[in-house]
Parts: structure tokens; C-alpha cells; sequence
């Protein structure tokens, strides 16, 4: 029986040794706003937040996770309050076709968590690893770094 | 009135602003504050919350109460016949549900009528490594994989076909397909418009280059997923597919179901660039497993599959042969491809055509002679992805001009500006040219970007290139002369329903519907629920590709909405005794009623409200007709101009792309900030296949089905890209809008290699441009020979003779 929380509830579920948290929360526990593009670590479609740092929830196994802290695009938001990454990726077009988006949110969230004023060098770095076939990056970018700047007017 | 000023990050270069009347044949929706409302606003695509909040259910995201998984085996070898396959074993593992192979569908189909060779699951033979043979549905999918492996396949191995060259030679065991007899050629084009010999001979100067174009894969993020239901007769598939018609005709096809008892969905879409246009193999299997077991099935491929579904980008090589006088008008240009085709059709006869069609749409050329083959090989199966056929020959052209031009002494913007097509004109192989900002797309980018001031240094160096797109194909794939698009829109106690076939594939299909009938009914978006891409429930629409759908639907939503609005203009007329003429229909009321209460009127009045809109291109689109004339017509072509300044490193090879310029001809922007996102990712794929993105093979085995080794630009490749529009509103557009789904990957190919000769004096001929090949060129320059890498000939091809299609007469040239 494994025991974690995934964005702030506990859950105990059943999971075999092999199988990776991506399948864990997809099919485990119906939390489908996780994505896979590759199951291989390739793609970044299935990035979360483990203890708040970005992993590819596709290489992630049951031994990794015993009272851990997952985050997922399902607890960005706090009730109909959406997070300021969410905010910025609607208003400025960064999510298109939408499927590297909860990938490159908690990417980003990962990214202003640790570092609130992020250059747009930075940015790009922190999300070297998604892969967005849609964008061109270029609203992504511009919305990390816009929802920067209304966490830091917030604070 | 003037357009709104909507660039959210472009500049808007808006030369006649001014809707024509003919456009909007009402003046009433403008009358609140005399402005456009809705269309024209930057807002954010009205699934943008489901989105970011992970709730948009996709097709793999979607499972049904007692759903068994199906896996499908596929082909390890490029070219074999198949004795037999054993699935005893198989159908013995614990949890397996069914076994099914081919012989239980063997109906073969195809994307395109003319190239129906598929069968769901191969009968007699394997044609490349990939190709599906057996699948089984199990109560997991590991069960099932691990089935599959237990079903034992006899193949007899055939020597396998994996090059061009090697398709024009006699096959050594057999051709890859019975039909095209004795040789593995797929399609044979030839044509002739004007007298092309007598354009050369009237040339000052005649040149000839050879190019070559890398194939591609579309790598959309999601991997193809079905599930399929069969209850009460019906069958209902739910697929992440681009063109639900697409796949509703297969499967009625296959399965010898009436269209009627079949009913697909498509579900959101995790992108598709092309790859999700043809009915695929997985999902005909899932719904004869559904009615053969009663059972929903689910199917969804993985990475590795999905590079072997492939219908990607065709490999082309390409020779051309261009006339000029001193003064650089062109005479006459001969044009020839060889496209690599893979194991089957897909469209790939329309892609043929297609590398030939718009070569007349960008520059005037008085006679032009195409010639065109595509063959087949056995790699995994070439199609439609972003651009159709057209990026191959524009990377092609363009530099085919600039070297034009360099041996004329002459500016290649000047040498190109010479030869553009004209607005309202024919062009010499029968296309209608209407709206053109061609000249204003290059007088916009060349002033962005400073390209005509730029200082020469060595590994600095800046391109420039133009193109030319559809806005939607002016045929159907299949023949018929039904609308392309349909829109219904229900109005009752459950608000407004808009339902179109249109299929959102992260393009924003559903939100430019939502703005056309929110702003003709005088609502917001929001006030419009879409049903779209079923079916089942839904008028048809042909399909997501070939930048038709803003055009198509869009216009096909406007007739419907206008005929919604004009029955509630009536009631509401009726009721309160004002005139309809001097009703206004703007900020949620009909005049003086309110949206609800005219509503309300109109029940009263007319019983069920719903109204219907289609759209059929107008047939003045094409001129005379040949085989292949239904390729290249349509109701209306974008224009792009790009400049691309880059650093190239002449000791490691290495292009450094610094900044894109990008200027498109977008008739008006319906949603500039959707239309920055289209722009933006069409330079982004552009620089892909410029500069990394290949799908290549080994002995017919695909050389990195992986995301990891297929190479594609990531935040930290990209340039900054400065986008700029120019809305010219088109005559028939909806609201005067044109496509930019694809257009602007275009320019971006050429202009990349254009500006590494800028920089380094060598021509890198064929892309992708790696550091290697950059490299070999400048060794050949070093070692006094050809400053260049590429192809170094043109096979010798069986074209038949010409099919000589007359030029239009002068009184139709000019529209």
C-alpha cells in the first residue's frame, strides 16, 4: 500500500513496483490532467512536482514516493482561483493545442518558486525540457515571465 | 469604419482597413459604437480554462465502464510476404478478450479514393517496419502487449525498396504494390501551361539547380488515441483525429456499415500538423474488436508507433530550370520533383501535384512546365503534414532565385518584386488570384528587419524569402459536389447552440466559430456553446486541413447566424411594432428586446428555432480542367515574407538563428492573439526542418523513432520572432479573414539557407542544413570547388509526355 499526497489530499493506493507515478495518477486515481507524450522521458508532457521539484512523472516509481508531496496541474488553482501561471498562459495564447501545458506549468511553477524574477535566459532554461510543438515557445516564455511579474506586485 | 487596431505583440499594417460592403452585406451589427465587437480582439481561446486547469479530457484521458485495451503488432520488417499468422497462443493468455487479423476486414481503403492500398491489418504482405498485421484486446494493455508477442508470424522476406533511385529501378523481387505493375512508381504528373520552349529561347539567361528536401514527421505531443463503442446497432468511435469525415467514411467503408449507424467524434486534440488527417489502422481495428466483442476498446499508440503511422513530410528531391531576360522577368521555368512516398498512398497523389501547383501563385510566370513523380519505397507511409507538398519546392524556389539573381548582378528582393503576381489576376495554370499583399508583406518585413541596409560580414549573414498558401483546398479528396462546411445554430430555452463539423486541433477553430456567431447575433462568446467535429450530431465539415477551416466554416457560420438573426429581427419586429431596418442587433438585445425576450418572441411565433449555413468554393476558382487541376485552386491565397538573420560558425559549422522577421497577408485577424500563436508556430517548425528536424532510415529500419533523438528546436533553440500583419480584408473571407495555419512555415525554410550564403558565400542545398554539411561545403570552396553541398543530379524519370494545358486568354488573366 503506498501512501502520498497529491496536491495537498492523502491518498493510500495500491501499486505495483513497476508502475510510474504517471500511471499511478492517471489511472489510479483519475487524475488525467497529467499527460504523456513519450512514457520515456523524452517529452516533458508529464512533468509534476515531487517535495516541489520538477520530475517526469513517466520515471517516477512507487519506491520514490512513500509520503511524498506530488503537485499536478489539477492543484495549481485554489478553487476557482487560478494560479498566475494559469492566468498568463490564457491571456497571452501560450497554450495552444494544450497538451505540454500541465507539463509546462509545473515546470514553470517550479521555476518561480525558487527564483521569483527570472530572467527570459532562465526561463527558457527551465523549460528546456518540454517540448511544446504548437508555440514556438515564444508565448510561454512571455507568460512566465508576465505571471512573474504579478506574483512579485501580489507579494 | 476603421479595423480595429488588434496586433497584441505585431504590428498591424493595415493599408485599406475598410470592410467592404460586399463583405458584410449588413450594416446593422455594426451599428453599437460603429466598431466590430468581438472579431478583431486579442482574447483567449474560449477553452483556455479547461486547459490550463488540466480538465480537457483527450482522447486517451477518456475510458469507459468495462473498457479492454487493444494492442496492435506490427511488421518488423520492411518488405515481406506473410504466409500465415498463428494466433492460437495468443488467444490463450489469460485476459486476452480477442485476437483479430486481417482476414476479418481485408476491404482495403485510403485516405484519397485514388490511393486506396491500406488494409486495417495486413493480409498479404508487409510494405515497411511499422505496418500493423494482428491486434489483441485484453483487460489491460500490458496483457495485451504481452499477447502480441505470442502471436507468431510467417514472413517470407522480399528484398526491400529504400530510396528514390532504387524505386526507378526494375524491382528486384517484386513491386511493393501489385497495382503499380512492373515498377514501384506511385504517380506520374506532367504538364505544360504556355509554351515553355519558346520561353526559354526568348531568355537572355537560362539556369538549372538541383535541391533536396529532408522528409519530416509532424511529432504532435499527443499520441493517436481512440475508443470505440458498439450498442444498439451503432457504432461510435471517439478519436483524436483531424477529419472525423475522414474516418466515418473508412469505417463505413471497412466495415460495411451504413454511414448512418456510424457515428465518430472527435474528441480534443493534442495537435496534428497533418498527422491526424488520414483514417488510421488503429482505429478501424478498434471498432470491429467493439462489434465483435461487444466491449468498449481502447487504443492508444505509443511513441514509437506514431513515428511508423508517420504521413509526414514526403523526402523530395527536386530539379529546376528557370529563364530570364536581362532585366530579370521570368519566361518560362520547368520544374521537376521526385518525392519519396513510403509504403503507401495517404494523399501523396494530391502531395505530388502539389510540389507543381504554386509556384505560378507566388511569381507571373508566361509559360511553366511541371513534371512530377512519387514512388513508392518501403518506409513508413509520407502525407499531408503543415504546408502540403508546397515547402518542399518553395525551399526550392526561393533559392533558385537567389542564385538568379546573383548571376544577373541583381537584388534578389528586386529580382522576385519583378515577377510577383497581381492581385485579380490568373494565374498561367488556371488559379484565381483575388486579395494579394504579397508586395506589402515584402515591403513590411524588408523594413522591419532593415535586410536591404544589412552590413555583410563574415559568419553573419541575413535570407529573405516569400510563399504563397491556400486559405482551404478548392476540392474535396473525394468528388462530389456537396458544401465543404456546414454550420446548424439552435436558439431556444437552452440558449445558443452552434454545430459545425470543424475539428479544433489546437488552432482555435471552436473560438473563431464562437466569435463569427457571437458577433453576428450581437452576443459574447461565451453566450455561444459549440458542438463540434461529431458526426453524429453535427453538419458536415470536411476536415482540419489545408488552412480551410476559418475560411470555410467560418463563412459557412456567418450565412447561418445571419439567417438566425434575421428571424429574430422579425419577431422581435413583431412584437415591439418597431422597423427591422432600423433595428440594431449588438450588446445581447434585438432592437429593443432583450437576446432572451426576442427569443422568446420568436418561439412564440415560429415554433423550433434553427437556421443553416454552408459554404462550397465558388467554381470560377480553377480554370481549365486537367488531371490534377482539382490540386492548387482556392478561394483565396495568403502571402509571407520572412527574413532570417543567423550566425554560422565557419570552424564548427554550427547556425546560430538570431532573429525571424515574419510578415503575413492575413485578410483581417479575427483573434490576433490566436493568430500570433499560429505565425509564431509556423517559424518555429520552419527552423525544425531547416535546421535539424529528419525523419531518415537504415536499411529500411526508421534510424530514431524516439522524441529524444528526432531532433526539434526547445525553448533554448528558438530566436526571437518579430510577427507582423497585413490585413487586407479578402473579398470573400469571413469578416475579410485568410488562413495562417501554414502559410507562414514557408518562407522560413529558404530564407535560413539564403542567409547562411549571406554569411559563409556557400549554398547548403538541402536541408536539414547540418554543421556537417555547412562544413563539407566550405571545404569544397577551400579545395577550389563547388562552394555548395546538395544533390549533384536529377534521376532520369519516365514522365510521360506533357498534358498542354492553354494559358488563360488575356481577358480572363486579369480578373
Amino acid at each position: 500500500m503506498l501512501r502520498l499526497r497529491v496536491n495537498g489530499e492523502s491518498y493510500e493506493t495500491l501499486a505495483e513496483s513497476c508502475e510510474t507515478l504517471l500511471e499511478i495518477l492517471r489511472e489510479r486515481l483519475g487524475l488525467t490532467g497529467t499527460k504523456h507524450g513519450c512514457e520515456l522521458g523524452e517529452c516533458g508532457a508529464c512533468t509534476v512536482l515531487l517535495d516541489g521539484m520538477p520530475v517526469l512523472s513517466c520515471l517516477v516509481l512507487p519506491d520514490q514516493l512513500e509520503g511524498a508531496e506530488v503537485t499536478t496541474v489539477e492543484g495549481l488553482a485554489e478553487g476557482p482561483a487560478l494560479h498566475p501561471l494559469q492566468e498568463a498562459f490564457m491571456a497571452l495564447g501560450a497554450s495552444q493545442c494544450g497538451y505540454c501545458t500541465a507539463g509546462m506549468l509545473l515546470s514553470a511553477k517550479a521555476l518561480v518558486d525558487e527564483q521569483p524574477d527570472p530572467t527570459r535566459e532562465e526561463i527558457r532554461a527551465a523549460l528546456a525540457g518540454n517540448v511544446c510543438r504548437c508555440t514556438g515557445y515564444a508565448s510561454i516564455v512571455d507568460a512566465v515571465a508576465q505571471a512573474t511579474n504579478t506574483m512579485r506586485g501580489a507579494r | 469604419m476603421s479595423a480595429p487596431r488588434g496586433g497584441a505583440n505585431g504590428r498591424l499594417a493595415s493599408e485599406s482597413a475598410t470592410i467592404e460592403s460586399a463583405t458584410i452585406e449588413s450594416a446593422t451589427i455594426e451599428s453599437a459604437g460603429g466598431a466590430l465587437r468581438v472579431v478583431g480582439k486579442a482574447m483567449p481561446r474560449v477553452d483556455a480554462v479547461s486547459k490550463v486547469t488540466g480538465r480537457t479530457v483527450y482522447a486517451d484521458d477518456l475510458t469507459f465502464p468495462g473498457t479492454i485495451h487493444c494492442v496492435l503488432l506490427r511488421s518488423p520488417h520492411p518488405h515481406a510476404r506473410i504466409r500465415g499468422v498463428d494466433v492460437r497462443e495468443a488467444a490463450g493468455v489469460p485476459g486476452v478478450v480477442a485476437v483479430l487479423t486481417g482476414a476479418a476486414m481485408p476491404t482495403r481503403f485510403g485516405v484519397s479514393p485514388s490511393s486506396e492500398e491500406e488494409q486495417a491489418l495486413a493480409t498479404e504482405k508487409v510494405r515497411y517496419v511499422g505496418e500493423p498485421v494482428a491486434a489483441v484486446a485484453a483487460r489491460d494493455e500490458a496483457t495485451a502487449r504481452e499477447a502480441c508477442k505470442k502471436i507468431h508470424v510467417d514472413y517470407e522476406l522480399l528484398e526491400p525498396v529504400t530510396s528514390i533511385d532504387q524505386a526507378l529501378e526494375v524491382p528486384m523481387d517484386e513491386p511493393i504494390h501489385a497495382a503499380s505493375k512492373d515498377s514501384n512508381i506511385h504517380r506520374l504528373a506532367a504538364l505544360e501551361f504556355g509554351d515553355v520552349e519558346e520561353g526559354f529561347a526568348a531568355s537572355d539567361h537560362v539556369r538549372e539547380d538541383v535541391f533536396f528536401y529532408e522528409g519530416s514527421t509532424h511529432l504532435a505531443m499527443e499520441e493517436h488515441s481512440a475508443t470505440a463503442t458498439f450498442a444498439d446497432g451503432q457504432l461510435t468511435v471517439w478519436s483524436s483525429t483531424q477529419s472525423p469525415h475522414n474516418v466515418h467514411r473508412a469505417l463505413s467503408s471497412v466495415l460495411g456499415l451504413p454511414m448512418g449507424h456510424v457515428r465518430v467524434v472527435a474528441t480534443p486534440h493534442g495537435g496534428g500538423f497533418g498527422g491526424k488527417v488520414d483514417p488510421c489502422a488503429h482505429e478501424i481495428v478498434i471498432a470491429k474488436l467493439a462489434m465483435t466483442t461487444g466491449r468498449p476498446v481502447k487504443c492508444t499508440l505509443t511513441r514509437e508507433e506514431v513515428f511508423y503511422n508517420h504521413r509526414g513530410r514526403h523526402p523530395v528531391l527536386m530539379w529546376v530550370r528557370t529563364g530570364v531576360t536581362r532585366d530579370g522577368r521570368i519566361r518560362a521555368m520547368h520544374f521537376r520533383t521526385a518525392l519519396d512516398g513510403g509504403a503507401h498512398g495517404s494523399l501523396g497523389a494530391a502531395t505530388t501535384y502539389y510540389t507543381g501547383a504554386l509556384q505560378p501563385a507566388t511569381y507571373d510566370l508566361p509559360a511553366y512546365r511541371f513534371e512530377g513523380c512519387r514512388v513508392f519505397t518501403n518506409k513508413a507511409p509520407c502525407g499531408p503534414k503543415r504546408g502540403h507538398g508546397t515547402p518542399q519546392p518553395r525551399f526550392a524556389l526561393e533559392l533558385h532565385l537567389d542564385k538568379l539573381a546573383e548571376d544577373l548582378g541583381m537584388d534578389p528582393v528586386e529580382l522576385r518584386r519583378r515577377n510577383y503576381v497581381r492581385p485579380n489576376s490568373r494565374t498561367v495554370n488556371g488559379l484565381r488570384i483575388t486579395s494579394c499583399a504579397i508586395e506589402n508583406v515584402t515591403a513590411e518585413v524588408l523594413a522591419a528587419s532593415g535586410y536591404s541596409r544589412r552590413r555583410r560580414r563574415d559568419g553573419h549573414g541575413q535570407g529573405f524569402a516569400v510563399s504563397a498558401y491556400l486559405c482551404g483546398a478548392g476540392s474535396p479528396m473525394y468528388l462530389n459536389r456537396m458544401p465543404h462546411s456546414e454550420v446548424n445554430i439552435e436558439v431556444g430555452r437552452g440558449g445558443v447552440t452552434v454545430l459545425c463539423g470543424a475539428t479544433d486541433i489546437g488552432q482555435g477553430s471552436d473560438s473563431v466559430l464562437a466569435t463569427l456567431v457571437a458577433e453576428e447575433l450581437g452576443l459574447e462568446r461565451e453566450d455561444v456553446r459549440l458542438v463540434t467535429g461529431d458526426t453524429g450530431l453535427t453538419p458536415v465539415d470536411l476536415g482540419s486541413y489545408s488552412s480551410r477551416v476559418t475560411f470555410m466554416a467560418g463563412n459557412a457560420a456567418i450565412e447561418a447566424a445571419r439567417k438566425m438573426r434575421a428571424t429574430l429581427v422579425a419577431a422581435a419586429a413583431e412584437r415591439s411594432g418597431a422597423q427591422p431596418t432600423e433595428m440594431t442587433v449588438a450588446g445581447g438585445k434585438i432592437g429593443p428586446l432583450s437576446f432572451e425576450e426576442a427569443v422568446v418572441a420568436a418561439e412564440e411565433l415560429y415554433g423550433s428555432l434553427g437556421s443553416g449555413g454552408s459554404y462550397a468554393p465558388p467554381p470560377d476558382i480553377s480554370g481549365s480542367k486537367y488531371r490534377g487541376s482539382a490540386v492548387g485552386p482556392s478561394p483565396a491565397f495568403s502571402f509571407s515574407a520572412a527574413v532570417v538573420d543567423l550566425d554560422a560558425d565557419r570552424v564548427t559549422g554550427e547556425v546560430r538563428v538570431n532573429k525571424v522577421w515574419i510578415a503575413h497577408d492575413i485578410g483581417r485577424a479575427l483573434n490576433p492573439l490566436l493568430v500570433r500563436g499560429q505565425v509564431e508556430g509556423g517559424v518555429y517548425m520552419g527552423l525544425g526542418e531547416a535546421l535539424m528536424e529528419a525523419q531518415v532510415y537504415r536499411n529500411g529500419l526508421l534510424h530514431h523513432p524516439s522524441v529524444l533523438e528526432y531532433k526539434t528546436p526547445l525553448s533554448t533553440d528558438m530566436p526571437e520572432i518579430e510577427h507582423l500583419l497585413v490585413e487586407q480584408p479578402d473579398p470573400e473571407g469571413p469578416y475579410g479573414a485568410k488562413e495562417v495555419g501554414q502559410g507562414p512555415l514557408l518562407p522560413v525554410v529558404p530564407a535560413v539557407v539564403s542567409a547562411i550564403h549571406d554569411a559563409l558565400g556557400i549554398w547548403v542545398d538541402e536541408v536539414p542544413v547540418t554543421p556537417e554539411k555547412v562544413l563539407r561545403a566550405l571545404d569544397s570552396r577551400a579545395k577550389g570547388g563547388d562552394p555548395r553541398t546538395g544533390p549533384r543530379a536529377f534521376p532520369m524519370i519516365p514522365y510521360p509526355p506533357c498534358v498542354k494545358v492553354a494559358p488563360p486568354d488575356a481577358a480572363s488573366a486579369a480578373l
